[in-house]
């Protein structure tokens, strides 16, 4: 029997036949008419038209032709609703009808039907199905109450059906579990602050076991489910684990993706020195690399979500590189996505393998795909410093080939590649110039005009280059515009004798003719700034560069955090959140990650990048406007600019958010402390911030909170004895500060970390209204409240004052680690000094690890993070040594002899949650001891170092 | 949840559309049809984001499978459906063309309202449903009260894919070791890449709800046995005829069929489950060590002037000489600009064929631990065209009677406690076949 003749009826007075054979005696008749009907509804015909005649046959016991009916009433009820009503019957009687299809059948219908009238009779019904004894039947309505909700969500929660579905929950059959779970978390989006799913112990524990036993896709509702709990310790959250992990050998994808995101989401409770954490982050490898064997259109899931895992945790697949090479015949989509994880794994290690590939990519057809893979190459560059030479190399060696694309391609990320490792690859520019002619895209000129601008000294036709380029400048667009006329000024002010009508065309161009704001503004500034000080204009446009990182192109942590919590989902796939694309309140509900408290989330990998530098974002390649920013900076010097910075360039925006502002220029004169880094377009601000070491960031975000919760878990510890307190030292000499001295130290009392100063005025007025407060630093310290200074000093006097930190502050890297900027203010002006903390007023009371954890973490530590110091000159023998270091919370865990030498194994745990492990050598008789320093954050390590020596000395 | 279901033919006209929830309307057909079916340039994404409603898509032949939604629906599951959508639709009436979903199309709307409510997939193996949803019409009505509720029962029950009292005169059963062993080598002989990826397929023909235990040559399960003392003997159930000497392998990766208990698996590393009836794939694994490479491909490319190219290519097969692989071909890609091709080939028959841009040299047998050469001339047109050839792989098809991976069936157990056969009475047969995934080699 075929039904495509239903498709072909056309012609016309047709639904006048159609009512006739919809109204015949035969069944065999009426059946075909309703056929046709379906047929004409599904082409997109209008056969409402009909609506009496088809329900008329819904009274039948033929259950083929009362599904078609059924279909029908679906998709016109709501255009009928007075006729709808004829229906109703019918359903009511079908849900009590004996055979179980039948009543799921009607319940399942009527709930599709919304028609306000229709669900008011439908609520009867329904409260049978939900208890009726089939359990296809139950299954079925509990998916209708998610249907009813949706038209009526009063109606249901009136009628109590909402308590029904959770009773639902405990239901013997499995697959009645999952729907109605579905169906929960359905009705629970949309009140975000419902307790509806209540997630206890007891109903998790329903949930595991029903995962055991059903379909794959009820499979999928349970762990979707199971990722909104959070377990309250990492016991519970280690349990359920380990009851989920067998789904990654499910050969359904989407039961393995949900199933990583449980993972990865408990993941976050479980201690990481835990050993179950080490087991479970090697299983969660093969089964995504299976994931890849799947249809192309799931491959594309999985990679868009495997991005989106190696931000978060890259230790998980870092071996598997070679399962991210392209295959010819894979779909563009998926070429695409294979080359962006390609390069978040590359590392030292495989970057020769990367390098043949992407070569070897850049070969291909498709445009896009060729593209991205010469820009990869230049991302390679930027991220494995060993690699960049052979880099380079192969950019030349794609240059060479003359495919257009290609070439402009490979000039922009040759640029970067400049901007990263400035005075190393000039050689190449030569190569680079023979192309020129042959750049039509503005960013692959505008990048070789900067190329130009930017070694003008270098190259020798310089000036007849940027001429030639001159000619069309009103054609070009923007971008061009501005860094033509930026690499113009280089030029000039590199080689002012030959150039200057050039650069007086270019300023004209830019200043007069041009109706570009940006443009005319950047015109005018240069000229002023030529005119009135050359000197300056040489400081300002010729500055030295703040370096870039390869971190450009990484999710906000933030947002990563959120997308982690929807992994599988379209929020995974389009790497938005789901507020982005859906409308309504339904799944808007912003999703975190929680951590455990003072787990030491940091301290996990080093290499997680700087994807977690929360505050300052991560440098943004400066396409355009660089200059624009190095300019910026030199406004700066009003300490005012509080301003939101934009986050174009690094330099300016770190300027901004120094409240120290330019005060800290005059300290700069005699003072012999070295500063974390110049504000102002200075040059040697480019080389203290530009490029922090990958792991510093990292390391200060996340366990912010976990240190407020420390101070107060620790304040019962009892004080420790012989707490080593330094001397206070003069911090702002009075001579500098129009009068008052300011001396100090740092303490560390019942694990509240004090700062006790001494103002001392030595001016002839009266000092009052004393405030303080800290630069971003690397621990995040700042005043835990205001400075309590009640009465005014007056000339002469001195008094004491403490201030309690806390390290829940906003976090910068500083250079030295422990350097502290400081502003003090008070009725006559705001001063500014730094200071160094002794690195141990950050070491917890709970520092000590336990034996076992200590051997896995010390050997889990790869050795290029070991770091060994020697003290020299120390008279104390190891217990006494041990003594003295416990009252600065580091903490002996285990003593060795070992001919004549006593080793002693040492821990200590900083505010932020780093674990450092110290090994002590001290051999009887000999003063000098060798320390052997491991932590995941190696730079933490040479303060640590300092600290053991002033500990021990003193 | 998946908002509603669209099934167009290659020209973009609706065949089946059914529409789970209100937030869809009518125009998320034409949306589709127009931006992806009828768009300029080639689907760059499988998912498409329009007016906030997303659309997933997959392809059979000429047919297009779209799902819609507007909500933050889980990707991976939607895709999951398509596929399993489109594997009922094949069990039912066959290859999925215009043509039989045309003639089927109440049929579709019939499995679409079962195995699809209110956008949640139900129950999906077609096991099941083929016991109350069928072509001659619905059953139901002629049903007894028991075989109605046993239906619902397997629907929803813990053994969803088998129903009860199924009966054999014969118990038998097959099982298909199927590999695709996929590499990629580079010109000078490196393996840059290369893994098998495997599937157990079983027939199974046994009566009632017997109770499977399924065993290999799996490295950590075999370890675990020489440890415990126990000495199996592992070459008696070899079945195989794979070259190698390996005791066992290790399995990097192993999905299963749902029947399969993951949570034994899990802790035990035992594959014990309840097989559907018929054929089923039991189980895929994929493996990266150790792996028999059935045939070595020498490429020699060599550019004589800008007109001409001398290729040479030598096939050596690596397996056992009392072996035979079939169905070999290899292709070897032309330039676009090519001319005219001459061949010289020892075995088999070679041709160009310029509408594939290749050379296609195929060899129906070849015995284990030989070696056969081509070589050719390719004239060139001479061009303007800047860009130069990117020499696509040389790729390679064939198939082998053992399994590359090594992979060896050990055992498969049958126990029915309630019916009287036992292990001994099942007729048991075992295959191996590897067959070419991806096989290039740069040239």
């Amino acid at each position: 029997m075929t039904d495509s003749k239903y498709f072909t009826t056309t012609k016309k007075g047709e639904i006048f036949e159609l009512k006739a054979e919809l109204n015949s005696d035969k069944k065999e008749k009426k059946k075909e008419a309703v056929k046709k009907v379906i047929a004409s509804m599904t082409v997109g015909k209008d056969v409402s038209a009909l609506f009496p005649d088809v329900v008329n046959c819904m009274q039948t016991d033929n259950l083929e032709l009362k599904k078609l009916v059924y279909l029908y009433l679906m998709n016109y009820a709501k255009s009928q609703p007075d006729m709808a009503i004829m229906a109703v019957n019918t359903f009511v009687k079908d849900c009590e009808d004996l055979n179980p299809l039948i009543r799921a059948l009607a319940v399942r219908t009527m709930g599709c039907i919304r028609v306000d009238k229709i669900t008011e009779y439908l609520c009867e019904p329904l409260r049978k199905c939900l208890k009726d004894e089939d359990p296809y039947v139950r299954k079925t309505a509990a998916v209708c109450v998610a249907k009813l909700h949706d038209i009526n969500a009063q109606l249901v929660e009136d009628q109590g059906f909402l308590d029904t579905l959770k009773d639902l929950i405990s239901d013997s059959n499995p697959m009645v579990v999952a729907n109605a779970v579905a169906a929960l978390s359905e009705i629970a989006e949309s009140h975000p602050n419902s307790n509806l799913l209540d997630l206890n112990p007891q109903t998790i524990n329903k949930l595991l076991t029903a995962l055991n036993e059903c379909t794959e896709w009820g499979q999928i509702f349970i762990l979707d489910c199971l990722a909104n709990y959070s377990p309250r310790d990492d016991r519970e959250s280690q349990s359920i684990c380990e009851r989920v992990t067998p789904r990654l050998s499910h050969a359904n994808s989407a039961v393995v993706l949900s199933a990583v995101k449980v993972l990865m989401k408990f993941m976050e409770m479980l201690p990481k020195d835990l050993d179950y954490y080490g087991t479970l982050l090697k299983k969660l490898a093969p089964p995504l690399v299976t994931l890849l064997s799947a249809e192309p259109e799931l491959q594309y899931v999985a990679l868009r979500n495997i991005n989106l895992i190696v931000q978060r945790r890259p230790e998980i697949l870092k071996h598997e590189m070679k399962v991210f090479f392209v295959k010819y015949n894979d779909p563009i989509y998926v070429k695409l996505e294979k080359l962006d994880i390609m390069i978040r794994l590359a590392s030292q290690a495989n970057i020769a393998q990367v390098l043949a590939e992407l070569k070897e990519y850049a070969t291909e057809v498709d445009v896009d795909f060729v593209r991205k893979a010469v820009r990869a190459i230049g991302r390679c560059a930027i991220k494995v410093e060993q690699s960049a030479e052979r880099c380079v190399s192969t950019l030349l060696d794609l240059i060479q080939t003359k495919v257009n694309y290609v070439v402009q391609e490979a000039i922009v990320v040759i640029k970067d590649i400049f901007r990263k490792y400035p005075n190393k690859y000039e050689s190449v520019i030569a190569t680079l110039c023979e192309h020129l002619e042959s750049l039509d895209e503005p960013e692959a000129r505008a990048a070789m005009i900067w190329i130009v601008g930017e070694y003008a000294e270098r190259i020798d036709n310089a000036d007849e280059l940027l001429e030639s380029f001159l000619e069309g400048f009103h054609d070009e667009s923007t971008q061009v515009q501005l860094q033509l006329l930026t690499a113009i000024v280089k030029l000039f002010l590199k080689k002012p004798t030959e150039t200057q009508e050039l650069v007086q065309q270019v300023l004209s161009l830019a200043t007069q003719d041009s109706d570009n704001p940006d443009l005319r503004d950047r015109g005018y500034i240069y000229w002023r700034l030529l005119s009135t000080d050359p000197v300056a204009a040489k400081e300002v446009v010729l500055a030295e560069k703040p370096l870039i990182s390869e971190e450009t192109d990484l999710i906000e942590p933030t947002l990563l955090e959120e997308l982690i919590c929807h992994i599988g989902t379209l929020a995974s796939v389009y790497h938005k959140p789901p507020s982005a694309f859906v409308e309504g309140s339904r799944g808007v509900q912003h999703k975190r990650l929680t951590s455990s408290a003072g787990s030491g989330e940091s301290v996990e990998s080093p290499d997680t990048g700087s994807a977690a530098v929360s505050e300052a974002p991560p440098a943004v390649i400066p396409s355009q406007g660089d200059l624009l920013g190095d300019l910026l900076n030199l406004d700066l010097t009003p300490p005012t600019s509080t301003g939101p910075p934009p986050a174009a360039a690094p330099g300016m925006q770190l300027g901004a958010m120094d409240l120290l502002g330019g005060g800290l220029d005059s300290l700069m004169g005699d003072e012999s402390e070295p500063l974390g880094g110049d504000i102002g377009g200075s040059p040697a601000m480019g080389a203290g911030f530009g490029a922090p070491p990958a792991a510093m960031p990292a390391s200060f975000n996340a366990p912010i909170s976990g240190g407020l919760d420390d101070l107060f878990d620790l304040g019962g510890g009892g004080m420790t004895m012989g707490t080593y307190i330094p001397p206070k030292t003069v911090w702002l000499p009075a001579m500098k500060a129009k009068g008052l001295e300011i001396s100090g130290t740092f303490v560390r009392r019942s694990g509240v970390i004090q700062m006790e100063m001494t103002l001392n005025n030595k001016a002839m007025s009266v000092m009052s209204d004393f405030a303080i407060q800290f630069n971003r630093n690397s621990f995040g310290l700042a005043p835990a409240g205001p400075l309590q200074i009640l009465t005014p000093i007056s000339p002469n006097q001195s008094i004491e004052a403490a201030l309690p930190l806390s390290t829940v502050g906003p976090v910068m890297k500083m250079e030295p680690l422990n350097n502290l900027q400081v502003a003090v203010k008070n009725n006559i002006d705001v001063f500014y000094f730094s200071c160094q903390y002794p690195i141990s007023m950050l070491f917890l009371e709970d520092g000590k690890m336990e034996r076992q954890v200590f051997l896995a973490t010390w050997k889990d530590i790869p050795n290029e993070n070991e770091s060994q110091f020697q003290i020299k000159d120390c008279h104390l023998n190891s217990d006494a040594a041990s003594n003295k270091l416990q009252g600065s919370n580091i903490f002996t865990i285990a003593k060795r002899t070992v001919e004549g030498q006593d080793m002693l194994y040492q821990s200590m745990k900083l505010t932020n949650g780093i674990w450092v492990l110290a090994e002590l050598r001290v051999q009887a008789g000999n003063p000098n001891y060798t320390i052997s320093l491991k932590c995941r954050a190696p730079e933490v390590s040479q303060c640590v170092f300092q600290n053991y020596e002033t500990v021990l000395k003193n | 949840m998946i908002g509603g279901l669209f099934i167009y033919n290659h020209k973009g006209e609706v065949l089946i559309s059914r529409v789970y929830r209100d937030d869809i309307g009518r125009n998320a057909v034409d949306a589709f049809r127009v931006n992806v079916i009828h768009a300029r340039q080639q689907v760059r994404s499988p998912v498409t984001n329009i007016a906030r409603t997303s659309f997933f898509h997959v392809k059979r032949s000429n047919i297009w499978l779209a799902a819609v939604t507007k909500q933050n629906v889980n990707a991976a599951m939607v895709f999951e459906f398509l596929y399993k959508m489109c594997d009922v639709m094949t069990a039912y009436f066959g290859k999925i063309s215009e043509e039989n979903i045309k003639n089927n199309f109440v049929l579709i709307y019939e499995l679409l309202d079962e195995i699809l409510d209110f956008g949640y997939p139900q129950n999906s193996e077609t096991g099941a449903l083929k016991t109350f949803i069928t072509q001659q019409g619905i059953k139901g009505q002629h049903q007894t009260k028991e075989e109605q509720s046993q239906i619902t029962s397997q629907v929803t029950g813990q053994i969803g894919w088998r129903r009860e009292g199924i009966k054999y005169r014969r118990n038998e059963l097959f099982l298909d070791v199927l590999e695709s062993v996929n590499l990629l080598m580079s010109p000078q002989g490196q393996v840059l890449s290369a893994h098998v990826s495997g599937r157990v397929v079983m027939k199974s023909y046994l009566s009632g709800m017997p109770e499977c235990k399924f065993g290999m040559n799996d490295k950590i399960v075999i370890d675990k046995q020489g440890k415990g003392g126990t000495t199996e003997d592992t070459g008696k159930s070899d079945l195989g005829g794979g070259s190698s000497g390996k005791q066992s392998i290790a399995i990097d990766d192993c999905t299963f069929h749902q029947c399969v208990r993951l949570s034994k698996f899990d802790s035990e590393r035992s594959i014990s489950f309840i097989p559907p009836d018929g054929e089923y794939e039991l189980m895929r694994y994929r493996t990266t060590k150790d792996i028999i490479l059935p045939f070595r491909v020498i490429p020699l490319v060599r550019e004589v002037g800008r007109t001409k190219l001398e290729v040479k290519v030598v096939i050596k097969s690596n397996f056992k000489p009392s072996l035979l692989a079939q169905k070999i071909e290899v292709r070897i890609p032309t330039p676009l600009n090519t001319s005219g091709v001459q061949v010289i080939c020892m075995k088999g028959k070679a041709k160009y064929k310029a509408s594939e841009n290749a050379i296609v040299w195929k060899i129906k047998r070849m015995a284990g631990m030989k070696e056969s050469q081509i070589s050719a001339e390719i004239e060139l047109l001479p061009t303007n065209d800047k860009k130069k050839w990117a020499r696509p792989p040389i790729s390679m098809n064939f198939e082998v009677p053992f399994a590359p991976s090594g992979l060896k069936v050990r055992y498969l157990k049958v126990f029915e406690s309630k019916l009287n056969y036992s292990d001994h009475d099942v007729i048991k047969w075992v295959r191996y076949i590897g067959r070419s995934g991806i096989y290039e080699t740069r040239c």
